[in-house]
């Protein structure tokens, strides 16, 4: 009896049930749309591009492995940084590299080297200590190297993959690029020392307005007065510094990916780290002309240290009548001491 | 030749991740990498949505065009390949690519990127056939054993395809004609220029 009063109510419940389902089974058709929530590739990138609050321009979702990063689905902005690291970046390098080297050419035929107007005294000053003239090198024979290196990473492929066959450009450039991880350390040091040891002596001030409005010298036959560093070496000084500083910070994120959070922080420290780099390697080229062949006597002040006295009379007499009122020069110091 | 393609039906992904296991598996991929993972978008909202995704072996891909050494290649099946004995590891390939498909392990210290590794669509690279060396470097080539790549094969709802584009274009074409609807080939706009028309 108990059996069949529980198959009963079951039945009952069950009829029920079927009775309440029905008509929610006929309605379907016309009130659920499935397409309503299947959202199309295209229409999501329309989105992707305006942009979403809080997600930017990447279409991420939840991911199960530990790599979050992992959750980005599309980021198209990848081909953007393809279009300027294969377009505008190689015009950017090729006209500031190419178009500096131009301008000296030009400069070197019209102007010549700058001589000693006095010609060479015999008596040299001391310019650099040995301090000065070690971080100089330091820095400068770092970013020499890391200037190829990185140079050989945008342009190589088109320069040196041809002579040197696919192999031999693979496996010079893989040296290439530990040194370029690896020099940049020193570098930085280097950043460092001459940022302490030459800041106070390129702050700018009144005789750089002076030396600007003459020219520095560099048009016409005057020697604008000028201190340890004229206004043209200051601004090499502060390219050095903030050039540097931008390619520091923006190559640290590219070594250590992670903590520049995501690929589209690494395509913008990238763009940095290209543009400033072409741009410094360019004041640098000039840099190197004036201290080398567009200089008679310029040389001097960082490879022994002593530069001669009417060099350093005309283009720094300011700095040499301090250092005379303390004693600095040593009048013939290419002879021999006598003892 | 074949176009090889790959295709994920998100309307079908079940987001059971055994394309990534069988993936990992089947090519002895290192720690930390994954060549396949499965993303959920939309996770616990109405129209949530798994798509599993590897690198799409685009058209024109943007890998090969910004790679400074050009150790990418593409196959007569339109497979994209690289070779880790050109590869410098520098990472251009990360930042051009639209689905995150580069990966490097790390090698040492400063966080130095080793050789770039990829999905192969199961086609190994340019070292031999099914030699031990390139079963080393870049897992096995079931392309070159007439074997479509193992994700696609075993995934248990069919939802991802691999194979020539015409013939799996066809077959996602005839699912959304018979159920009604369909989310579209993911990624077949970014990779391929081109998406299915149905």
């Amino acid at each position: 009896m108990r059996f069949s009063l529980r198959s009963l109510v079951a039945a009952f419940a069950l009829a029920t049930a079927l009775f309440a389902t029905v008509p929610a089974f006929a309605q379907q058709p016309t009130s659920v749309n499935p397409t309503a929530s299947s959202v199309q590739e295209r229409q999501l990138l329309d989105a992707l591009r305006a942009g979403t609050p809080g997600q930017g321009t990447t279409l991420s979702g939840r991911i199960t492995i530990p790599d979050a990063s992992a959750g980005n689905l599309i980021q198209p902005q990848g081909q953007a940084w393809r279009l300027f690291h294969q377009g505008a970046m190689h015009w950017i390098g090729a006209i500031s590299i190419l178009g500096m080297l131009g301008l000296l050419a030009v400069f070197y035929m019209t102007r010549g080297r700058i001589m000693i107007e006095a010609g060479r005294s015999g008596a040299t000053i001391l310019r650099f200590s040995t301090f000065e003239r070690f971080i100089h090198w330091l820095t400068a024979g770092c970013f020499i190297i890391l200037a190829l290196s990185g140079l050989n990473v945008t342009f190589g492929k088109f320069v040196l993959a041809p002579i040197f066959g696919e192999g031999a450009f693979a496996a010079m450039s893989q040296w290439a690029k530990y040194a370029h991880n690896f020099l940049a350390w020193p570098f930085m040091l280097g950043l460092v020392f001459m940022f302490v040891t030459w800041v106070f002596h390129n702050i700018p001030d009144s005789t750089d307005i002076n030396w600007i409005k003459k020219g520095g010298g560099l048009v016409g036959s005057e020697h604008p007065p000028a201190k340890k560093f004229n206004a043209g070496q200051k601004v090499i000084f502060w390219s050095v510094i903030i050039g540097g500083g931008l390619l520091s910070f923006s190559g640290v994120y590219l070594l250590f990916p992670e903590w520049a959070g995501g690929v589209l922080a690494l395509q913008f420290w990238n763009i940095i780290h290209g543009i400033v780099a072409v741009l410094l390697i360019a004041a640098m080229i000039a840099h190197i002309y004036i201290g080398s062949i567009g200089m008679e006597g310029a040389a001097d002040a960082m490879t022994s240290g002593e530069v001669d006295l009417n060099w350093a009379k005309e283009h720094h007499s300011l700095w040499v009548e301090e250092k005379m009122g303390k004693g600095a020069a040593h009048p013939h110091a290419s002879a021999q001491p006598a003892e | 030749m074949a176009r090889m393609k790959f295709l994920c039906d998100a309307d079908r992904c079940i987001e059971c991740n055994a394309c990534v296991t069988a993936c990992k598996n089947e090519h002895d991929v290192p720690w930390g990498i994954n060549r396949r993972r499965v993303v959920t978008l939309n996770d616990g909202k109405p129209g949530e949505r798994s798509i599993s995704m590897a690198c799409m072996h685009c058209t024109d891909a943007p890998c090969a065009a910004v790679c400074p050494v050009n150790c990418f290649y593409t196959t007569a099946d339109a497979v994209v390949l690289h070779s880790k004995e050109l590869c410098i590891g520098c990472g251009y390939c990360f930042y051009a690519c639209p689905f995150g498909a580069p990966q490097y392990p790390r090698v040492s210290n400063f966080g130095t990127r080793g050789k770039m590794d990829k999905c192969t669509y199961c086609a190994g690279g340019p070292l031999a056939d099914g030699s031990t060396a390139e079963y080393a470097s870049y897992g096995a080539n079931r392309l070159a054993e007439g074997k479509l790549p193992l994700c696609a094969e075993m995934c248990s709802t069919k939802a991802l395809l691999a194979g020539d584009s015409d013939m799996i274009a066809t077959i996602y074409k005839e699912r959304v004609l018979k159920r009604g609807y369909g989310s579209g080939a993911w990624g077949w706009q970014t990779a391929y220029k081109e998406t299915i028309a149905i």
